[in-house]
């Protein structure tokens, strides 16, 4: 080795200086102290970190935008997801396939009944033998009991129902069941999380554990909780679903993203939903 | 039609000779302890002008994202993930800044986010037009050791 007596002590002055700075790191990039009050209620936008997942605090991604995004969920007349909620209560109470059913026909008025149920989804379904998204489970009604044809992950019926039955349950915190059935798949959506991919070999814990509060380029790295979901991202200029959130990261990596609703993505989405458990459900939330 | 043969066979021993012959591919690149890369990739020098440009570039080292530098401040957005780059000659060796650049995790150890730019296929499910390719070329590394070698206070 040609390492001189200057170079290794240059070497050694290096190492220790990027070492502070990775370990300050935390300090320059705090999420901002605002409290997310909507309609005279207080969401939750911090909590005790579940067992088991390695963060000092938990964060909603609310609390990483600027103010002026932040403002737009704050009140609900100039939350753009609006519209899609307004499409998805239309929706509720539509007669759609040959069995003559609306939503409203089984569930009454989706207020009452579909409080609460955002908060626990994914949910294990004992006759799926896995594990329910609420898109999986609007679909399972709309094929079997409504005889009416499955709606495509992506498209605005599906982000209008998803967003309007996950409003029912803002403020509520997200608590989803990780034991017994779910244990195999909070395990792989674990193992995934976890998993470098890509050419940019990075795994998701890499940026929203490890590098959260601080800034990538132009974007603020949040702790990427999946409670507001589906969110209207100005950028997409509409709603978007949890799944196609995963499959850009993946992509900015520069890896082959699994497929909305794959079982990959299912288990991801139910490891994700525990790590933020404690949040309040904010859909339908803003990002940028 | 025979002279546009001849000449394609020119322009492809010219591209041979002067590109590829001296250039080091990533699974021969040599590291020394682990933390130096003692000789250029390619045998020529880098060019610290077009350096800065691939150290900017968001599609390619995209160096920024993650390292504030003073001497970029008439681009916006500069990242915090990383050190600031300002100095950074003062700190190490060219060698040291080649092992660095083409496979940080040599360096840094497995837990580092930096990416490798002259390794292949580092993570799992790389996407189809990025497979066996590395993110920068063997030249572009050497231009921005070239870059970076600029970087003095
Ligand atoms: C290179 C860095 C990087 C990696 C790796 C990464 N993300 Fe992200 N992610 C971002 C950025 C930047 C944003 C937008 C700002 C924010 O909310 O953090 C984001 C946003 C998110 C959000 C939205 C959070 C919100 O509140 O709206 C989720 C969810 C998310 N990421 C999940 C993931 C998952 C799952 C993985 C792994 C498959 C992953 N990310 C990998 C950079 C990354
Ligand atoms: C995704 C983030 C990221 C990107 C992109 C990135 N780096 Fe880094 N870099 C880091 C981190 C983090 C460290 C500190 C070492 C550690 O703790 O892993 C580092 C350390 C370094 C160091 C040592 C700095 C010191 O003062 O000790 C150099 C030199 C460096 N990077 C150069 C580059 C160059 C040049 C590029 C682009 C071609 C680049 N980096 C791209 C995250 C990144």
């Amino acid at each position: 080795m040609k390492c001189g007596g200057k170079g290794s002590l240059r070497w050694g002055a290096g190492l220790a200086l990027a070492s502070l700075l990775v370990g300050a790191g935390a300090a320059y990039g705090e999420p901002n102290d605002n409290k997310l009050v909507i309609d005279g209620q207080t969401l939750t936008t911090e909590a005790a970190a579940p067992e088991g997942v390695e963060l000092d605090k938990l964060y909603s991604g609310w609390r990483f935008r600027s103010p002026e995004t932040q403002e737009l969920q704050t009140d609900d007349f100039e939350n753009p997801a609006m519209v899609a909620v307004d499409q998805g209560a239309e929706l509720w109470g539509t007669v759609d396939g040959s069995a003559g059913k609306s939503c409203m026909s089984c569930h009454g008025e989706a207020e009452a009944s579909m409080k609460g149920v955002r908060a626990g989804y994914p949910k294990w379904s004992d006759k799926r033998g896995k594990p329910h998204t609420l898109e999986t489970q609007i679909n399972e009604c709309r094929t079997d009991r409504m005889e009416a044809d499955a709606w495509k992950w992506e498209s605005s019926n599906m982000l209008g129902m998803t967003a309007f039955v996950g409003l029912q349950s803002r403020g509520m915190p997200v608590k989803v069941q990780t034991d017994g059935p779910m244990a195999q798949w909070h395990a792989k959506g674990k193992e995934l999380y976890f998993t470098r991919v890509g050419q940019l070999n990075m795994s998701c814990a890499n940026c929203h554990q490890e590098n959260y509060g601080k800034m990538i380029r132009a974007d603020h790295l949040s702790q990427g909780h999946i409670n507001g979901f589906p969110v209207y991202r100005l950028k997409w200029g509409g709603l978007g679903s949890s799944h196609r959130r995963f499959k850009g990261c993946m992509e900015n990596i520069r890896a082959t993203p699994f497929k909305r609703g794959s079982d990959e993505f299912v288990a991801l989405e139910l490891y994700l939903a525990s790590r933020g458990a404690g949040l309040s459900v904010e859909t339908p939330s803003v990002r940028n | 039609m025979r002279r546009s043969v001849a000449l394609t066979a020119i322009a492809t021993i010219g591209l041979t000779g002067s590109v590829f012959a001296s250039q080091i591919a990533p699974e021969n690149v040599t590291f020394v302890d682990d933390i130096e890369v003692p000789i250029s990739l390619t045998g020529q020098a880098g060019d610290a002008a077009k350096g800065r440009e691939w150290y900017a570039g968001r599609k390619l080292g995209n160096c920024l994202a993650c390292h504030a530098t003073t001497d970029l401040n008439e681009l916006p957005f500069h990242g915090e993930v990383g050190p600031a780059m300002d100095g950074v000659a003062d700190r190490y060796e060219e060698a040291q800044l080649r092992a660095i650049l083409v496979n940080s995790k040599k360096v840094f150890g497995d837990q580092t986010i930096m990416p490798g730019f002259y390794v292949v296929n580092p993570g799992a499910r790389t996407a189809g037009d990025f497979q066996g390719q590395t993110i920068m070329s063997a030249q572009q590394i050497e231009d921005v050791i070239a870059y970076l070698k600029t970087l003095t206070e």
